[in-house]
């Protein structure tokens, strides 16, 4: 393996590591190991407690420092001699661009995110350098190697998406612990504390027009001189009394189901019950110190609380909002390590569960199905680490014959804990490595530029600085360098309909949508079309030749998934599509040829450094998206995507349980935060 | 479990894999106690990763002293020569060790593996020996079966980028999960003695070439004297030739085993580090499974060579025998 010429080409490397977290830490070391010597690391990140169970080369003292410096230190004291440059930034800000990429022999990704993946790909993909991409979660793990022109891009299949839920179920009829999570932490600390402006689907109800909008947009606002104990009982009350009373008045909605019970304030806690005492609570207003948990003498995260305990915290927890962070309500966005909106959303949950007769859950439990928290541990990130330093010792000895993506189950597959596959070839149709056109069905006339831009441009194409052009005609841009009077020219074309456009966007016409720092452009044909499912197409709008995986809600929905991305809970209710056109195509891919013959072709080729016979070329096309697609999955996997694929209702998801047999990873930690608006028969919404 | 709950500073820090493994788990993980022999790379990989999980505590032997090549693939070893005069490999490992993880008691033991006594041994859950000869091996592994107290066993060695584990629970129960639900199950373990006394010919074709190529160079290197991965090319032709006796004994084609294997391993003094990474990845998770009786273990035997990518569990137990 490492012979004198290979080591030879290892030493005058020069890599570029993006993410210093659980594998980049262990990844870190095995390449100084390896003898690697000029390194660049990137990670925007700090150090958290709960990081140095696996990240080894943190310590408590560091809690709060940059992880690529304190990274890049740790190592030096065993491989002083080599080059290591850490960048505490973002790997999208502008100062990374092709360039910047093109310095180095290959990119190994330590990310767990689907957006910064995607990001990082397209620049690799532009500067012309190999990628190693890899994910973990629990005990598995995958290392998948992209080269441009000779394997897949990252983007080439379908990506994963969080599991979604109808509105209905979470509004009305929720049947299990995480969908009390979801009304939590998307529908009551959103409206409690997040943006007032924000669409919010609390109000819907499966009772038909109960209350005008403007009545139930007041409910929430705390009054002028309200008591903040009277405050947080009318609140209890409307939600968890009257709503439910009102809900109950639909016998239709209640037929086959357990008819909920009311829940008042004065049921549970006695009128003048003191919650806790507020003088014993310190007056700094870090958000760990401010704890509702600790006013009420609850210490152990792992017991489950009553309903009175339930009840006290909520109450608590909204007396510490008001009185101790005033100042972030209106703003505030759900946070896993905000311990204060933890413990709401854990009492509020609990609450609604008592409600609708589900089991309680632990604060613990709580908060790792609602900050969809990466099930880590160091072993797997350990082998992950190693996998991707063989793989980048191939492709710098450009031995691209023997390169492999590899699975680390946790049950054996054919004696298998390490399973190699031949890398994919890269899809003809992809729009980032192919170039190929897409197409945008929309109704020009009533579709406004600023949902083409969010909805389509940032969200499905995944563009953070997009320019627009109609023919020579530049209809939007952005950026920092924008002079006023462009500026107030693209704003001005934003609440255009694509009709009025100074440049027409009709049907027939074509655009190119571009982003300068991705080096990425495409060209989108627009097709006029009138009607559109508001159940199935509620953006208004279908982009075809864009592949997408069920339900998939791209970059919102990864980006309040890493378990490293702090602050970025997506506490607005998206409404997703589903692609079942998309859906039956993976399944039916996956009847075509199953895992096991995917396999055995695999290995049936000689991979011995010698062979040099390239059979890659013979790898059959077909079957080929099911595979990725268990792939892809498993690489989002860091980013807490994954543990919503347990319930298998999708053909990829199927194959993931056949293949993998992951069977430690608990179905009820299933991420949430996404509402599909289904086509209910009571719902109705009061906004 | 017993009532013992874990503190705050626990769950914490150890967040992250309660989820994966259970408070459960995570307390047992926290009772245990880890004897490791021969401080190598992979070895390092393995106190890392038994560290950061949080056992109870971790003693380390290995007197020798650093040398350059200790320093190739062991993290463990700072730079700074200053702090490893006049002390073994094992010391210099545990005061960096030691930081990893301030709940754990890491500590280093002098002594040699060949002579470890019952009494000392009696003291773990876990011995976990590398680097060392066949025949120590067969020894260690014979006294923790002797206690009536159960210690996992585990050897492990990587050489090039090749590596091998070797498991031994003796009788060991856990619960392991299969589909939707927990089944208990119970695997019977044979010593290493017993496994690589059986016939070779009596094992499934496709057996991993690297278990026939271990046990050529541990034979050659025992009956050599020599201490293990102290090899070279020279050393080839008398390899061969070792191959040739056993492989006729056995009753098994020479080509089983190739000549451009057994050149690897007999190069391979110097570990490769991606391959300690993984091997000392699969050997730590292996170890949590074994304490926490969480998850089917190896059976008994691993390979990973990087040359194919594949990390293989191969069951080499004698069926007839009442092990």
């Amino acid at each position: 393996m490492a012979s004198q010429q290979q080591s030879d080409a290892i030493k005058g490397a020069k890599v570029l590591m993006v993410g210093a977290g659980g594998i980049g830490c262990e990844l870190l070391k095995t390449l100084a190991l390896s003898g690697f010597q000029d390194i660049h690391i990137i990670d925007m990140d700090t150090i958290e407690v709960s990081n140095l169970n696996r990240q080894f080369l943190f310590r408590q003292s560091h809690v709060g420092q940059s992880k690529a410096k304190v990274a890049r230190d740790a190592v030096l004291k065993f491989r002083p001699h080599i080059s290591i440059t850490a960048h505490h930034a973002n790997i999208k800000s502008s100062e990374f661009d092709v360039d910047f990429f093109q310095k180095f022999d290959v990119v190994l990704n330590g990310l767990d995110n689907l957006d910064a993946r995607r990001h990082v790909n397209r620049i690799r993909l532009a500067a012309g350098v190999p990628l190693v991409e890899s994910g973990t979660t629990g005990f598995l793990g995958q290392v998948a190697v992209h080269v441009k022109d000779r394997t897949e891009c990252y983007e080439c299949y379908p990506k994963p998406a969080p599991k979604s839920y109808p509105v209905c179920t979470i509004t009305s009829t929720p049947s299990k612990f995480v969908h009390c999570i979801v009304w939590a932490k998307d529908l009551l600390f959103a409206k409690l504390f997040g943006d007032k402006n924000q669409e919010n689907d609390l109000n819907v109800r499966s009772s038909d027009g109960a209350s005008s909008s403007e009545h139930t947009a007041d409910i929430f606002e705390r009054r002028n001189d309200e008591d903040i104990d009277c405050y947080g009982r009318r609140i209890y009350d409307h939600v968890f009394g009257y709503n439910i009373e009102l809900a109950l008045s639909n016998d239709e909605t209640w037929k086959n189901r357990t008819r909920p019970k009311p829940i008042y304030s004065s049921d549970v806690l006695s009128d003048n019950q003191q919650n806790g005492n507020l003088d014993k609570n310190c007056s700094s207003s870090d958000l760990v110190l401010v704890s509702a948990m600790a006013t009420l003498g609850l210490k152990n995260p792992q017991d489950v609380w009553n309903l009175a305990e339930n009840s006290k915290v909520l109450l608590e927890a909204v007396k510490l909002f008001f009185l101790k962070r005033q100042k972030e309500i209106g703003s505030l966005t759900f946070d896993k390590d905000d311990q204060l909106a933890v413990e709401f959303v854990t009492a509020a949950a609990n609450i609604r569960a008592a409600s609708f007769g589900i089991p309680l859950h632990s604060l613990f439990e709580a908060k790792g199905i609602a900050g969809n928290i990466v099930h880590a541990v160091a072993t797997t990130n350990a082998v992950v680490a190693g996998l991707i330093v063989i793989e980048a010792f191939k492709l710098l000895n450009e031995d691209l014959v023997n390169v492999r993506m590899t699975f680390c189950n946790e049950h054996p597959k054919r004696k298998m804990l390490l399973m190699p596959v031949e890398p994919f070839e890269p899809n003809e149709t992809c729009f980032v490595c192919s170039k190929t056109p897409l197409t945008l069905e929309v109704n020009a006339p009533h579709t406004k530029f600023r949902d083409f831009i969010e909805k389509i441009v940032r969200e499905k194409l995944g563009m953070s600085l997009p320019t627009v052009m109609q023919g020579n005609f530049l209809l939007y841009e952005d950026g920092d360098d924008l002079d006023e009077d462009e500026r107030r020219n693209y704003e001005a074309n934003l609440e255009k309909v694509l009709s009025k456009l100074p440049s027409p966007v009709t049907g027939g016409t074509s655009m190119l949508v571009g982003d300068l720092n991705q080096k990425l452009s495409c060209e989108i044909n627009i097709k006029q079309r009138e009607e559109f499912d508001e159940e199935k197409e509620p953006d208004g709008m279908v982009l075809i030749g864009w592949l997408q995986a069920p339900t998939d809600t791209e970059n919102k929905a990864s980006v309040q998934n890493g378990e490293s991305t702090s602050g970025t809970g997506a506490n607005q209710a998206m409404p997703s599509e589903i692609a079942e056109a998309k859906e039956a195509e993976v399944n039916a891919a996956s009847k075509k040829r199953n895992f096991s013959e995917l396999s055995n072709s695999s290995f049936s080729h000689p991979s011995s450094g010698k062979d040099k016979s390239s059979k890659n070329k013979e790898t059959p096309c077909i079957g080929r998206s099911s595979a990725t697609g268990c792939w892809i999955n498993l690489l989002c996997m860091n980013s807490d995507i994954f543990s919503s694929k347990i319930k298998p209702v999708h053909g990829i998801r199927l194959i993931l349980v056949i293949m993998l047999g992951f069977a430690f990873i608990p179905s009820s930690l299933s991420p949430c935060s996404i509402l599909c608006h289904c086509g209910g028969f009571n719902c109705v919404r009061n906004m | 479990m017993d009532g013992e709950e874990l503190t705050e500073q626990e769950t914490a820090l150890y967040d992250r894999q309660i989820r994966v493994w259970g408070a459960d788990a995570q307390r047992r993980l926290s009772k245990a106690h880890v004897l490791i022999g021969g401080m190598k790379g992979t070895i390092a990989e393995v106190c890392k990763n038994i560290v950061l999980a949080g056992v109870g505590s971790v003693t380390l032997v290995d007197d020798s002293p650093v040398t350059e090549e200790s320093l190739n693939a062991n993290f463990l070893i700072p730079s700074d020569e200053t702090l490893y005069e006049g002390r073994s490999i094992a010391e210099v490992c545990c005061d960096s060790l030691k930081d990893f993880n301030p709940m754990v008691h890491v500590s280093a033991e002098k002594g040699d593996l060949s002579s470890l006594s019952t009494e000392i041994l009696e003291k773990f859950d876990v011995v976990i020996v590398s680097g060392c000869s066949l025949s120590t091996k067969k020894a260690i592994n014979g006294k923790c079966r002797k206690l009536s107290k159960r210690i996992a066993f585990y050897s492990v060695d990587c050489r090039d980028s090749c590596g091998e584990i070797f498991v031994d629970l003796q009788d060991h129960s856990c619960t392991k999960k299969q589909v939707n639900e927990t089944v208990e199950c119970r695997l019977q373990y044979p010593s290493f003695e017993e496994a690589i006394a059986v016939p070779w010919k009596i094992l499934p074709k496709r057996i991993s070439k690297l278990y026939f190529a271990t046990r050529v160079i541990e034979r050659f290197e025992e009956t050599e004297t020599r201490t293990s991965g102290e090899t070279s090319l020279a050393d080839l032709p008398n390899v061969l030739k070792l191959r040739k006796e056993l492989c006729e004994a056995q009753c098994i084609s020479e080509s089983q085993i190739p000549d451009s294997l057994l050149e690897r391993l007999l190069l391979g003094k110097l570990e490769f580090p991606p391959v300690c990474a993984i091997i000392g990845g699969i050997l730590g998770q292996e170890v949590i499974k074994a304490i926490s009786c969480k998850g089917e273990p190896i059976k008994n035997f691993f390979y990973f060579d990087a040359a194919d990518g594949k990390g293989l569990i191969e069951d080499i137990s004698n069926p007839n025998s009442a092990s």
